[in-house]
């Protein structure tokens, strides 16, 4: 198989196996007894198809045999089939991929409810949309494997208990319970793409994720801009590495190994998402990383238009993170003063940037420029000793 | 809750590092260390001399027994810990991933055990 095929493949197998599973728990409501059933189903379709030969409709197949495991009363299976990729890839022979009705968007909603403890959404949605294993993704957010099984299961059982079910949302409820899924999806992809170990590879499971969402909600404009920021932010993460494994900076980032394809399918999301007149902190953001990305054709940056933006968002979020970025832009408008000034601001504001080691990177930066070195060295030793990756912490290390 | 981090790492690799790589790395551990004091969740660490230095003693039959070399027989070798405060073991995790010790070896993470 050539790598295009492979993906493609791959990308039809998630597409499956997410369909089949909302499918198998819209009824029930119970999830686990869902991909219980699917795993059944799976190793059902080891057994029979390379005898009796893949079937014309497979996913039909599946789901068939799933919900006849259902109704029996479903077996426990700690994990699914070690044969479950190949079959994916085998079951997902696009032969007519509409004719299964989709109720993602419900599982995605249902994977984000009230139900489900926050810290557990970004992991279910990885693991019950997708299909990834709990081991796979308990890593990325440094939890133990077994820990990440455990909370897994017990949002899974939360979630039948509640009753939250997974009933095709009207677009009234889509537009309330959006929010909550949007920011799962993004913490799935923060949590990936700080996992270097992992080549990112989580980072790319949930920019699908935010495209599903985007495919499935297309009027709503957030879920378009979340896809627009992961999609700029994926583009040019390559980009913050060089050829030795170094952290490249944004700003010292070569706009030609960004990925020109990417930004473009991001572009054209933010431009359907600005015509619906409903603004909000993915599109902002996402415009942000747009002004970063113009960088490719006009040689600079346009820090002014994203001071204006991070105004915004910070008037809308009041997030810390957001508050450390826009001290960076201050400093790039109005000079390292003022930004140093809305840094210790921030810093002081919320005492959670103590251990947010983006902060007093930017601190080191600015103190320096600003000409305060006891400060600047401080704050850099600080960020060193904050960092997780060894490529940015041998960057400020070299920069002292 | 007090958690032990404890880093497993090979010396032989240590010791091939060139000297300027020797110096980073402890400009590094030293920078690490000063975060945990600015977080308020060092309770003390050190590092441990060569495993190659060291000895095992058990009684058997009421008669010392010594041995050269450490206790377990592995490329990867105790080779200094930290002691932490943190509110559970996600932040434990966290501390741990930040450690330069995750980078050139492996980092065990074991909570104390509370005395009632």
């Amino acid at each position: 198989m050539t790598e295009a095929v492979q993906r493609a493949a791959e990308r039809a197998a998630r597409d499956s196996y997410g369909r089949l599973v909302a499918l198998l728990a819209a009824r029930g409501g119970d999830l686990a007894a869902a991909e219980d059933a699917l795993g059944d189903a799976f190793a059902a379709a080891l057994d029979h198809w390379p005898r009796q030969g893949v079937p014309d409709r497979p996913e039909a197949w599946l789901l068939t045999a799933a919900r006849r495991r259902l109704l029996d009363g479903h077996r426990r299976r700690a994990t699914h089939t070690a044969a479950t990729p190949e079959l994916l890839r085998r079951a997902a022979l696009p032969d007519d991929p509409d004719a299964l009705p989709d109720h993602r968007l419900a599982l995605l909603l249902a994977c984000a409810d009230e139900a489900v403890e926050p810290a557990a959404r970004a992991a279910l949605m990885l693991q019950v949309v997708l299909g990834l294993e709990a081991a796979r993704i308990a890593s990325a957010f440094l939890v133990a494997p077994a820990a990440m099984a455990q909370r897994l299961v017990r949002a899974k059982r939360k979630l039948r208990d509640s009753g939250a079910g997974f009933a095709l949302p009207g677009p009234e409820d889509v537009a309330a319970r959006l929010p909550a899924v949007l920011a799962a999806i993004y913490a799935a992809y923060t949590a990936g793409a700080a996992d270097h170990a992992d080549g990112g590879a989580l980072a790319g499971e949930a920019l699908w994720l935010a495209r599903l969402c985007a495919a499935l909600a297309p009027e709503e404009p957030e879920a378009l801009g979340l896809a627009a920021l992961l999609l700029h932010l994926e583009a040019r993460r390559p980009a913050g590495r060089d050829a030795a494994g170094d952290y490249v900076p944004l700003s010292s980032q070569d706009p030609a190994l960004w990925d020109a394809a990417m930004q473009a399918e991001a572009e054209a999301l933010l431009r359907r998402a600005s015509i619906m007149g409903r603004p909000g902190r993915y599109q902002w953001e996402a415009a942000v990383a747009s002004a970063h990305a113009a960088r490719r054709f006009t040689g600079e940056t346009d820090w002014d238009a994203i001071l204006v933006l991070y105004d915004a968002l910070a008037a809308v979020t009041g997030s810390p993170v957001v508050a450390v970025n826009r001290a960076v832009a201050v400093a790039a408008v109005h000079g390292p003063a003022r930004g140093l000034a809305a840094l210790r601001a921030a810093l002081a504001a919320d005492a959670r940037l103590a251990d947010y080691q983006p902060c007093w990177a930017a601190m080191a930066a600015l103190a320096e420029r600003a000409g305060e070195e006891a400060p600047a060295a401080l704050a850099r030793s600080r960020a060193i000793g904050l960092a997780t990756d060894g490529a940015v912490r041998r960057f400020l290390m070299r920069g002292r | 809750m007090q958690v032990m981090l404890l880093i497993h790492s090979d010396d032989t690799a240590w010791n091939a590092m060139p000297e300027t790589a020797k110096q980073e790395a402890m400009a590094a551990y030293r920078a690490y260390a000063d975060a945990l004091v600015q977080a308020g969740a060092m309770r003390g660490g050190e590092r441990l001399r060569p495993a190659t230095e060291a000895l095992t003693v058990r009684m058997r039959d009421g008669q010392p027994v010594v041995l050269d070399g450490p206790y377990a027989e592995t490329k990867e070798q105790l080779g200094g810990y930290f002691l932490i405060e943190v509110a559970d073991m996600q932040e434990a995790a966290r501390w741990a991933a930040r450690c330069p010790g995750a980078a050139h070896g492996t980092m065990e993470v074991r909570p104390v055990w509370t005395m009632g």
